[in-house]
This record gives C-alpha cells, sequence and structure tokens, in this order.
C-alpha cells in the first residue's frame, strides 16, 4: 500500500512537471492542422537558424570530443603539477551560468577587450558573428565527453594498454588499437550528451549572437513577433532531436539501465 | 578560464567602487534576490520529489519503469528556449488547464522545477542502487518502523547525494536564463531574475553593470564547485572508515 502510495507520488509529480509540458509542444504546433507547422518549417527564416546550428555543431562536437578524450587520457593517465585543478576546472562549465560565459565572450572579444585589438587589426569579426557563438557553443558543452570518458578509463584499467606496450606497440598503437575501443560506448555516450547541449544552446549565443540566429535563437524570435506557428514549429523540431537523444541514450546504455 | 578571468578584470576595470555601486544598484540586488530565494525553494522541492523518484525507480517494479528513468533526462535533452515557451503555453491566459502563472514569480519557480529535476534523481538512484537492503531488513527485523529505518538507514547513506543534487540543482537554477526569457515577463523589481537581468545590460550597452552582476553569478557557481566537491570528499571518506 505505501509503496503503491509512494510510486503515485513519483508518477503524479513526474506528469505534472515533465509530461504536461512535452503533449503541450504537440497540442499547440497542430492546432491549427498541418499546414502551418510545414509552411513556417519551409521558412527562409528557419532554414537560415536551422543552418547556423548546424555549423556550429559540426565544428562544436569534433573539438570538444577530441578536447574530451584528451583531457580524459591526461587525468586518468597522466601525473602532471595542477591536475587537480584540471579536474575541478572541467566542471565549471556545468555550474557556470551560460549567460556569463555570453558576458564573458562579449568583454573578451568586444570593444575594448584584451583581444578585440589584434582580431581587428586582422581584419576579423568574431562577436556578433559565428565565430563567437562557435565559442559559446563549445565553451557550455566542453565537459561532457571527458565526463563520460574519465570513470570508464578508471575501471578499464591500465594492464591491456602496459601489456600492449611490452609487446612493442607504440603509444599511437596503444591507442587506437587498445584504449579506444576500450572506451567508445562512453565516447559515443559523451558525443550525444554533447551534440544535444550544442544544438539546444540558448543562454551564451544569446549574448554574442548579433543578426545571426539559430534555432533557439528564432524560437524567442517568432515568439516575440508574434509568430505562433514558427515558434512552435521549431520548438517541435528540436524537442523531437531531444526525444532521438533521450531513446539513444536508452540504446547506448544497456547494461546500465537497472533491470 | 580565459574568457572567466575577463569577466572579472571587467568588473573591476572602474574599480571596486563602480563594481559595488554596480552591484548594489536596487534593480540589480532585486534580480539577484529572486534568482537565489527561487533557485533555493525549487532545488529544495526537487530534492524531496527527487528523492521520492529515485527510491520508486530503484526499488519499485512496475510496467513503464525503464521508460521513465529516460524520461527523467528529459529537461537535460531539450533546448531550455523549448521548455519555456512550452511552460508559457502551459499557464498563459489561453491556457488549456485553466493555470494562469504566466509572467509571476511562480511560473519562474515552474520553470525552475522542471529544468532542475533531473539533478537529485541522477545523484541519489547510483546511491540507492549500490545500498544493501540487508542494513533495512536487519533495522526491520530488530522492531524498527518504516520511519525510523528510512531515518536512521537509508536518509544518512544517501543524504551526501540528495546534498551534492541540491547544490547541482542551485547551480542551474540560479543561473538559469533559456527557461526564463520568455516566461518570466522580465518585469524590473518583480520579475527579473539575475541571468535576464545581465542579458538586458548587455544588449543596452551597459558594460560595468553586465560584467558586474556576471561576476556575483560566477562567484556562486564558484562557491557551489566548492561545496560539491567537499560533499563528495566527505562521502567518500566515510565509506574508508
Amino acid at each position: 500500500m505505501r509503496r503503491l502510495g509512494l510510486r503515485g507520488v513519483a508518477l503524479a509529480y513526474l506528469a505534472v512537471v515533465l509530461l504536461g509540458p512535452l503533449a503541450m509542444i504537440f497540442y499547440k504546433t497542430f492546432e491549427h492542422g498541418f499546414g502551418p507547422f510545414w509552411d513556417a518549417l519551409t521558412a527562409h527564416e528557419t532554414a537560415g537558424a536551422f543552418e547556423n546550428t548546424l555549423i556550429i555543431t559540426a565544428i562544436a562536437v569534433p573539438l570538444n570530443t577530441l578536447f574530451g578524450i584528451v583531457c580524459a587520457l591526461a587525468i586518468v593517465r597522466r601525473r602532471f603539477p595542477g591536475k587537480g585543478l584540471v579536474n575541478a576546472f572541467i566542471d565549471l562549465p556545468l555550474a557556470v551560468s551560460p549567460v556569463v560565459v555570453g558576458v564573458s565572450l562579449f568583454l573578451l572579444y568586444g570593444r575594448g577587450g584584451w583581444f578585440y585589438g589584434w582580431f581587428e587589426s586582422h581584419g576579423i569579426q568574431i562577436l556578433f558573428s559565428l565565430p563567437a557563438m562557435v565559442i559559446a557553443t563549445m565553451f557550455v558543452s566542453l565537459p561532457f565527453v571527458a565526463r563520460e570518458v574519465v570513470p570508464t578509463l578508471r575501471e578499464v584499467g591500465e594492464e591491456q594498454e602496459q601489456a600492449a606496450h611490452t609487446l612493442g606497440a607504440s603509444g599511437w598503437q596503444t591507442f587506437w588499437r587498445i584504449t579506444l575501443p576500450s572506451i567508445r560506448w562512453a565516447v559515443i555516450y559523451g558525443v550525444v550528451l554533447t551534440t544535444a547541449r550544442c544544438l539546444g544552446e540558448y543562454g551564451a549565443v544569446a549574448v554574442v549572437h548579433g543578426y545571426k540566429t539559430t534555432a533557439t535563437l528564432q524560437v524567442q524570435d517568432y515568439y516575440e513577433n508574434f509568430n505562433q506557428a514558427g515558434a512552435y514549429a521549431v520548438s517541435l523540431m528540436l524537442a523531437a532531436i531531444a526525444v532521438i537523444v533521450l531513446v539513444s541514450m536508452v540504446l547506448l546504455r544497456p547494461k546500465e539501465a537497472p533491470a | 578560464m580565459l574568457p572567466l578571468a575577463a569577466v572579472v578584470a571587467a568588473s573591476r576595470e572602474d574599480g571596486l567602487s563602480a563594481f559595488w555601486s554596480a552591484v548594489s544598484n536596487p534593480e540589480a540586488v532585486a534580480a539577484l534576490k529572486l534568482s537565489v530565494v527561487v533557485a533555493i525553494l525549487a532545488a529544495l522541492v526537487n530534492a524531496v520529489f527527487g528523492t521520492i523518484t529515485a527510491w520508486v525507480l530503484v526499488r519499485d517494479r512496475f510496467h513503464g519503469r525503464s521508460v521513465l528513468n529516460s524520461v527523467i533526462d528529459l529537461p537535460f535533452a531539450l533546448p531550455t528556449i523549448v521548455a519555456g515557451l512550452v511552460l508559457l503555453a502551459l499557464y498563459s491566459p489561453r491556457s488549456p488547464i485553466g493555470v494562469h502563472l504566466a509572467f509571476t514569480r511562480w511560473a519562474i519557480f515552474m520553470a525552475l522545477l522542471f529544468v532542475t529535476l533531473p539533478f537529485v534523481v541522477r545523484t541519489v538512484q547510483p546511491v540507492l542502487l549500490e545500498l544493501d537492503t540487508e542494513m533495512e531488513e536487519a533495522a526491520r527485523s530488530l522492531g524498527a518502523s518504516e520511519l525510523t529505518v528510512f531515518r536512521r538507514v537509508v536518509l544518512p547513506n544517501i543524504l551526501p547525494g540528495i546534498l551534492s543534487g541540491i547544490a547541482l540543482a542551485f547551480a542551474r537554477a540560479v543561473g538559469e536564463i533559456g527557461s526564463l526569457v520568455l516566461i518570466s515577463g522580465n518585469n524590473p523589481f518583480h520579475t527579473e531574475v539575475a541571468s535576464v537581468y545581465v542579458l538586458n545590460q548587455v544588449h543596452s550597452g551597459n558594460r560595468s553593470a553586465a560584467a558586474s552582476v556576471a561576476v556575483v553569478l560566477l562567484f556562486i557557481s564558484f562557491v557551489i564547485l566548492l561545496v560539491v566537491g567537499g560533499i563528495r570528499r566527505l562521502a567518500t571518506r566515510h565509506e574508508h572508515a
């Protein structure tokens, strides 16, 4: 009886806080039929916004994946001064408000910032353009790969790598043949999380975007210009991506789900 | 790191007194206060329901439990602006469920509940999974009531998880922007949260005001990282003892 009560409380809470909003997206998007949805989705602005989002994601995800793997290897396998500091600060982007990230880029590359003069004299525009949006997105999605890979690397241990080493494998060979295969699921999982974060980032990009928009900024833009159909159509696409991410997380992590 | 150093530098470039006057600007103070108070409330509510949810996910058996388990992560996967838009539709004057919360502080609270929901669940769940039920059975066989079992056996074990979940949820909530920018109405002194205040200051070209409040948010994040690190260390020391 008590058990059922607890289950009821948990399910009711989740229904109110989680599932209600999700159902609402579908309801709102198709409130006036399929036509407005399709029109909004094929609109010029929508396409441009999604294009920017995809470009940003395509740059940020591979770079962050590479950085994440290198960082995880350094944290787990190497000893170096300041290691504790790196370990602590890798989580920083998760704790810092995205707006703070945006403001910091704004101050760094904006007029009077430390990097402003150099880029200005070379005729490169960072702020209010794609580069700043890419940097902002990279910052906020930085920790995901490393956070997934670190525990796996710890669990796998060093024995196989040492064995490969004694058999004469070079550092590269050991990495490609031994280390990478053993952490590949963690890497893929981290990439999925990074991608989700890149596609959905709002706060940091909102500060530095200028006239370029991303999918998330387009939602706000449509909403504020009373284009409800457009806002919900873009939202539905983003929500669909979120659901795909959730499903792939389940598929990638079958063992850990408490059966 | 460099970008963050630049914020600190920029907030102080006009001197410490300018920093203070920017931070103690009544609008900034109101925004910071609102952010912190609502974030604490949301984190605490989710601590209670998050613990119950984690318990149900680990100990209960029913159909659709694995689906439920993956739905928990929805607020992580869903772009926050989408969450904000949807909550706005849900609580606006034309709400299909007849709840009108949009542009009030309650709306901010509901949005923060949504985005911070997974934290406590995800920090308590692994601890509960590893927790041996034998201890609880021993306590029960010695005549302890269910409440006593929970208070004296289960709670001490999962408390570090709950606390770090609260800290992470609070960190997320206090700097949250995407889900709030549409729903809160951004009414100064009433529903304008700190992050939105910063964004508004940037857009109106008020550099030092934006940097100053950003530094306060940054400082809160640092403190929380330290707290979480401390909790983690305490918890592992407990294990080895």
